[in-house]
C-alpha cells in the first residue's frame, strides 16, 4: 500500500508536467471530446430529459438521415446563397458609400448623426415589414441580411478613411492626382484593414440574420427545416441542424479570417505576426 | 456660431430626410406605405394606453435580467479560462463552435427546456449574450500588461484586490467592447424570442399587428423598436464613459505624448 503511493508520488509528478507541455490542438481536441461525452452520457444517465437533449449518437444518425435527402442540400444550398447575395451587397454598398461620405468632410459631418441613430435600430425589427413586402420569399430574408451587415461594413470603413494620413492626401492632392486615382492608392491601402474587419463582422451578422429571418419569416433554407423539425418533435433532427449550422459559422469564420490575412499580406500588422 | 453650425450639421440631415418621408407619403393611399402623419397621430395611442406597461416594460425587463446574468456569467468563466493556459486550450475549439451558432436557433432548443414562459426568453438572452462577453473577458486577461502583472505579484498584492485593481480593471476596455456588442444582439433576441412564442411584449405586438394588417399600428412598432434599439445604446455609451473614463484619458494623454 505505502509503496504503491511512493512509486505513484514521482510518475504523477512527471505526468503534470507532460501535461503542462501538452500542445494546444491536442487540448483542444479534448475539449470537444469532452463535449461530446457530456452530451452522449447526460441524457443516457438520465441527467436531462432525452425527449429534450438526445444523446450525441442519435443527433448523428439524424444528420446521417438529413444528408441522404436532397431537400436538406437544397436548404443548405438556399441559406449559403442568401447569405453570400445579402453580404456581397452590403460589401458593394458600405464600402463604396463609406469612401464617399468619409472622403467629403462636410457629408460626413452632416451624415454622422444620422448614421449614429439608425445604426442601433435592431434588424428584426424590419421583419414585419420585409414579411408585409415579399411575403416569405427569400427576398425578406435578404433585405434583414443586407440592413444588418450593411452598417457593421459602412463604420468600419468610415473609420478606415478617417486614419488616412494627412500628409499623403495632401501630398497626393499637391500631384493633381485625379479623384479615382487618391482613392485607389492613398485612401484604399489605409482603409483596407478597415474593411477587411467590416468584412469579418459583416460574415458573421449576415449569418445570424440570414438564419432568423428563415426561422421567423419562413423563407427557404436551413432556418427553416429547424423551425419544422421543431413542430414536429423532431428533437434530433434539430439538434443536427443547428450542429450544421454552427459549423457554418465556423467556417465562415475562418474563412473570412483567412482572406483578411491574405489580403493584408502586405500590411504592417500581418507582416509582423508571421514573422514572429 | 460655431455651437450653430453644430447643430445645423446634427440635425440638418435627420430633418430633412423625416421631411422627405413625411412628403413622400403625404397622400400616399398604398396600403404598406400609410402617410407618416398618421403613424406619428397613431404611436401616442398605440403604445401609451396600458401598452406601454403591458409590452414594452416587460420586454425590457427581460432583457435587463438576461443581459446582466450574461455580463456576470461571461466576465466571471472569462476571467477563469483567461488565467488559465490549460482550460483555455482545452475550451477554446468548443466555445469557437458555440459563439458561432446563430443564437436564435437556440430559441427552438430552449423552449423545450423551459416551455415559452418568461425563463426561456431569458434564458435566450443570457444564451446569446454571454459569448461576446465571454470571449473578449478571455482576450482582455490574457493580454494583461506583463509588467503590471510582475508588479502586482512583487507588491504581494492578495488574489482578491489582485482580481479587482488588476485583472478586471486591465481587461475592463475588451470587457466593455464586448458588453456593447452583447446588447445589440440581446434586442434582436428579445425581439426574435417573442415573435416566436408570447402572449405579450414588443416583438409579440408588432407580429399581432403585422398578421391582422394594422399597418399604420405595425409601422408605430418598427419606431418603438428603433427607440428602444438608440435609447439603450446611448445609456451604454454614458455608463461605459464613467466607468472607463481612466481609459480614455489614459488613452488620449499616450497619444498626445
Amino acid at each position: 500500500m505505502t509503496a504503491a503511493v511512493t512509486a505513484g508520488a514521482p510518475r504523477r509528478g512527471q505526468g503534470g508536467r507532460r501535461h503542462r507541455a501538452l500542445p494546444a490542438w491536442l487540448l483542444g481536441l479534448i475539449g470537444l471530446a469532452g463535449l461530446v461525452a457530456v452530451v452522449e452520457l447526460a441524457p443516457r444517465a438520465g441527467l436531462v430529459d432525452a425527449r429534450y437533449l438526445p444523446p450525441f449518437s442519435q443527433m448523428v444518425s439524424a444528420l446521417a438521415e438529413q444528408a441522404a435527402t436532397a431537400e436538406f442540400w437544397q436548404a443548405l444550398l438556399e441559406t449559403l446563397r442568401g447569405w453570400a447575395i445579402g453580404l456581397s451587397i452590403a460589401m458593394v454598398a458600405g464600402v463604396a458609400l463609406g469612401i464617399l461620405i468619409g472622403g467629403i468632410p462636410l457629408v460626413r459631418a452632416a451624415l454622422n448623426s444620422t448614421i449614429e441613430f439608425l445604426r442601433p435600430i435592431p434588424s428584426v425589427a424590419l421583419i414585419p415589414l420585409a414579411v408585409l413586402l415579399f411575403g416569405t420569399d427569400m427576398r425578406s430574408t435578404l433585405l434583414l441580411v443586407v440592413y444588418a451587415s450593411f452598417w457593421q461594413v459602412l463604420v468600419q470603413v468610415l473609420y478606415g478613411v478617417r486614419d488616412v494620413d494627412p500628409v499623403a492626401r495632401e501630398t497626393a492632392r499637391s500631384y493633381r492626382f485625379r479623384p479615382l486615382t487618391q482613392v485607389r492608392t492613398v485612401i484604399w491601402p489605409t482603409a483596407l484593414p478597415y474593411v477587411m474587419t467590416g468584412f469579418r463582422l459583416g460574415a458573421a451578422v449576415a449569418l445570424i440574420l440570414e438564419i432568423t429571418g428563415e426561422l421567423i419569416i419562413g423563407s427557404p433554407g436551413l432556418g427553416k427545416q429547424i423551425a419544422v423539425a421543431q413542430t414536429s418533435g423532431a428533437v434530433a433532427s434539430m439538434y443536427a441542424l443547428v450542429i450544421v449550422v454552427g459549423l457554418i459559422g465556423v467556417v465562415v469564420n475562418v474563412i473570412a479570417r483567412a482572406t483578411e490575412r491574405r489580403a493584408l499580406r502586405w500590411h504592417p500588422s500581418i507582416r509582423r505576426e508571421v514573422s514572429s | 456660431m460655431d455651437a450653430g453650425r453644430k447643430i445645423l450639421l446634427l440635425l440638418a440631415v435627420p430633418v430633412l430626410l423625416i421631411a422627405a418621408w413625411w412628403a413622400a407619403t403625404a397622400g400616399s393611399t398604398n396600403f404598406f406605405w400609410p402617410p407618416l402623419a398618421q403613424i406619428a397621430g397613431t404611436f401616442g395611442e398605440t403604445w401609451f394606453t396600458g401598452r406601454f406597461t403591458a409590452d414594452v416594460l416587460p420586454s425590457l425587463a427581460r432583457l435587463l435580467v438576461g443581459y446582466l446574468a450574461a455580463v456576470v456569467l461571461g466576465v466571471g468563466l472569462g476571467t477563469a479560462i483567461g488565467s488559465s493556459r490549460t482550460l483555455r486550450g482545452l475550451l477554446e475549439p468548443v466555445l469557437e463552435f458555440f459563439r458561432a451558432i446563430p443564437s436564435p436557433v437556440l430559441v427552438p432548443i430552449l423552449m423545450l427546456f423551459a416551455g415559452i414562459g418568461n425563463e426561456m426568453k431569458v434564458l435566450v438572452i443570457v444564451s446569446g449574450c454571454v459569448w461576446p462577453v465571454l470571449l473578449n473577458t478571455v482576450e482582455g486577461v490574457r493580454a494583461l500588461d506583463e509588467v503590471l502583472r510582475d508588479t502586482a505579484r512583487c507588491y504581494r498584492l492578495r488574489r482578491r484586490s489582485r482580481l479587482i485593481h488588476l485583472v478586471l480593471r486591465g481587461a475592463s476596455p475588451q470587457i466593455a467592447a464586448g458588453a456593447r456588442q452583447a446588447l445589440s444582439i440581446g434586442i434582436i433576441l428579445m425581439v426574435i424570442s417573442e415573435m416566436f412564442a408570447a402572449s405579450n411584449g414588443v416583438g409579440f405586438t408588432i407580429i399581432q399587428f403585422q398578421r391582422s394588417f394594422a399597418i399604420p399600428q405595425m409601422w408605430t412598432g418598427i419606431i418603438m423598436l428603433g427607440l428602444i434599439g438608440i435609447v439603450l445604446s446611448l445609456i451604454f455609451r454614458v455608463v461605459e464613459a464613467r466607468l472607463l473614463s481612466w481609459y480614455t484619458g489614459l488613452r488620449m494623454s499616450q497619444r498626445e505624448g
